[in-house]
């Protein structure tokens, strides 16, 4: 009996390791498969050409040679791609990864942020004479900012919201507003913004209190839609579609950073330069995105956190646990909306102007892209995330009519290798004594 | 006879115009385990349903321990040591272990030290959630997945569980290893039990006494042993189901 179980075993290893190896005639046939769909698809749209000519008579010409070609860049293209999904292998679920996949992405995990911090703190010392790049950090900064906010919604709470750029509207305009018909400085506004952003979080969750799912992602689309129109139509506060301009500069706690008497540079006694406030614009996004993360962090350790993870996972349950399901989705909101604001005011004080045409549904897409990019709730994948789409997009400006097809086809790659997002591991955050000793377990059994 | 820790009256709910229940009267003593089957559709997940006032009782009276809780909120209800196990055990699939049996405690106001004692009460019941606790919820079996569900309610220190159908799905083997801990809850720490199943062979033995709903009434009601012995209950639950 003895010598007969490890056969099995063996058997049960061989075809494991046959299924993780290369299968190539699979890989052939599927890259065939994609290149004859590509020849029936192209050949009329790219392998003839029809034109009216002049007289109306059909005009036509062939261009066997870039059919050909497109059709072998597809082959080519689909044999690379079979060739990195085996090389990678997706990671869905927590078995189909080995512990070397789950060592070296939890050694990520804990290097990469702060590395990244680090890079992001230095990045002014490095690039202080190339402002572009700077711009560049700020505008990705912002974008992880608006990043993280929404995760609380949409990552965490699992509250599916498309109107996500409403917040971001109202801390933008409630920072111009203030500022500009009162006087108030950028450091009391962006509290002032935070609070209206939640507000209007909380408002537009009362109505949304009973819907899920796609209904719920109907009604917030909706909500940021009639936020931009109010702020179009509503002329005579907002100025309508001209927008609100000059919109004050931030200070540096009061001091200005301006070539004036009283400014930085003269107190400092250094020679003015435009970029000084390009500098403090950078650290104070960077500023505000880490008190979004710290309090994300913060939050989701302390029981409202946890209920509102708990309220993805399953609400019925939720209730039998005796979460109050009302205030847990309203508090989700606001707090989301809270960050939409800040990040809103900030853009206000950047930008020294603005108008509807910054709030369109577009932003709270790309938003909403980055979050589920990032992993659905990961902070580093959120950050991540916004690097490489806000990068990406930078980088492709030159080939501007291509940018939205690399970005659909790096999404649709994406998810194939990585369904649950980049980071889509989630961190626990109870640790109990029992927690290390039966970590190591795991990983054994995983193997 | 001293008031009874949870009695219902004459308690009527529906969902829209379906009336699930007709006006149920249930009791449960201090100590007690009381078993509640029934057909698929009866109205047993109803009742449980409407004593967390989700849906609302719209006619009759629930009184916890004397006290009308009939019109209190949904999220009161867990506060007042009532806890409850879902049909279909409803965990937290991306939530370790841990945090599940957590989330049992985190609404209730439940004290540290009562955490602690809750959280050693439900590893020694079910030790293989100890060995589990990192684990996410959805990757442990059917059967984990029940002691988990059980484990969580437990953690909030009740003085009434709820438990609906807690054996369903499960292996025999495993659903026996279910209500011997439920049984345990109820001798040892003198836990009253109020277990709803479509299993009236194994509900029926495991408590003192038992209800029999049907169509959002209750038709009989008796000791455990009682309910086992009668032809309608055998014909109805017993044999196949068939006759109800
Ligand atoms: N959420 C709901 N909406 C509408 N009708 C429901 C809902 N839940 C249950 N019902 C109906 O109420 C009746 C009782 O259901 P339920 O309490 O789940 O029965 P049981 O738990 O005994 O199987 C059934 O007729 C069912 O269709
Ligand atoms: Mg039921």
């Amino acid at each position: 009996m003895a010598p007969l179980t490890p056969a099995p075993a063996a058997a049960a290893t061989a075809a494991a390791a046959k299924k993780r190896g290369l299968d190539v005639a699979f890989i052939f046939k599927k890259s065939l498969i994609s290149a004859l769909v590509a020849l029936v698809l192209f050949s009329l749209m790219i392998g003839v050409r029809t034109e009216a000519g002049p007289t109306g008579q059909l005009i036509y010409w062939t261009r066997f040679g870039d059919l050909a070609a497109m059709v072998g860049a597809v082959f080519a293209g689909s044999i690379v791609v079979e060739l990195l999904r085996w090389w990678w292998g997706p990671v869905g679920t927590v078995h189909s990864v080995g512990p070397k996949v789950q060592g070296a992405l939890s050694f990520a995990g804990r290097v990469l942020p702060p590395l990244m911090l680090g890079f992001t703190f230095l990045m002014p010392v490095i690039f202080y004479d190339q402002r572009y790049i700077l711009d560049l950090g700020i505008l990705v900064l912002t974008y992880v900012m608006l990043g993280w906010g929404l995760n609380v919604v949409v990552g965490l709470a699992g509250l599916l919201d498309l109107g996500y750029v409403a917040f971001y509207a109202v801390g933008a305009y409630s920072y111009a507003l203030l500022a500009t018909n009162f006087g108030l400085s950028f450091w009391v506004c962006l509290p002032l913004a935070g609070i209206l952003a939640a507000f209007w979080g909380v408002l537009l969750g009362f109505p949304v209190l009973r819907l899920r799912g796609d209904y719920l992602a109907i009604v917030t689309l909706a909500f940021g839609e009639i936020i931009r129109l109010v702020i179009i139509n509503w002329q005579s506060l907002t100025g309508g579609p001209n927008g609100i301009s000059g919109i004050p500069r931030p200070t540096m706690f009061g001091i200005p950073l301006t070539p004036a008497e009283d400014g930085l540079a003269a107190r400092l006694g250094i020679e003015f330069s435009p970029t000084h406030r390009i500098v403090f614009l950078f650290y104070l996004i960077l500023a505000l995105a880490l008190l979004t993360n710290w309090v994300t962090i913060r939050l989701r350790r302390l029981p409202i956190g946890r209920a509102w993870e708990a309220l993805r996972e399953d609400e019925v349950a939720c209730r039998a646990l005796g979460i109050n399901t009302t205030t847990t989705k309203l508090t989700a909101f606001a707090t989301g909306a809270m960050f939409g604001g800040f990040a809103g005011a900030f853009f206000a004080t950047r930008q020294g102007f603005i108008s509807p045409e910054s709030f369109t549904f577009q932003e709270s897409a790309l938003v909403l892209a980055i979050v589920v990019l990032g992993g659905m709730g990961s902070q580093l994948g959120v950050a991540l995330a916004a690097v490489a789409m806000i990068g990406g997009f930078e980088l492709f400006r030159g080939l501007d009519q291509y940018r939205m097809l690399v970005f659909g086809l790096a999404m649709v790659l994406l998810m194939i290798w990585r369904p649950r997002g980049l980071i889509g591991h989630r961190a626990p955050t109870v640790f109990l004594e029992q927690s290390r000793a039966i970590s190591s377990d795991l990983v054994k059994e995983g193997r | 006879m001293t008031t009874p820790l949870l009695a219902i009256r004459g308690l009527r709910a529906a969902y829209g115009k379906i009336e699930a229940l007709k006006g149920v009267d249930l009791d449960i003593a201090q100590g007690e385990i009381v078993a509640l089957i029934g057909a698929n559709g009866a109205g047993k997940s109803t009742l449980m349903m409407t004593i967390f006032g989700k849906p609302r009782a719209k006619a009759g009276r629930i009184a916890f321990d004397g006290q009308d809780i009939t019109e209190v909120p949904t999220h009161h209800i867990a506060r007042l040591r009532i806890a409850q196990s879902p049909e279909g055990r409803r965990i937290f699939p991306r939530m370790s272990v841990a945090e599940n049996l957590q989330m049992g405690a985190d609404a209730t106001e439940t004290s540290e030290a009562d955490r602690a004692a809750g959280l050693e009460r439900v590893l020694t019941l079910f030790p293989r959630l100890k060995e589990r606790l990192t684990q996410r919820g959805g990757t442990l079996s059917g059967g984990e997945q029940q002691m988990l569900a059980i484990g969580r309610a437990l953690m909030s220190r009740p003085r009434l569980l709820l438990l609906d159908e807690p054996s369903l799905g499960l292996a025999p083997l495993i659903a026996r290893q279910i209500f011997e801990a439920i049984r345990t809850l109820n001798k040892q720490d003198g836990l009253t039990v109020l277990i709803v199943e479509q299993n009236a062979n194994h509900a029926l033995r495991l408590a003192h006494r038992g209800y029999v709903m049907v169509n959002g009434l209750i038709t009989l009601s008796g000791s455990g042993a009682e309910l086992l012995q009668r032809p309608e209950v055998r014909a109805a639950y017993l044999e196949g189901g068939r006759g109800a």
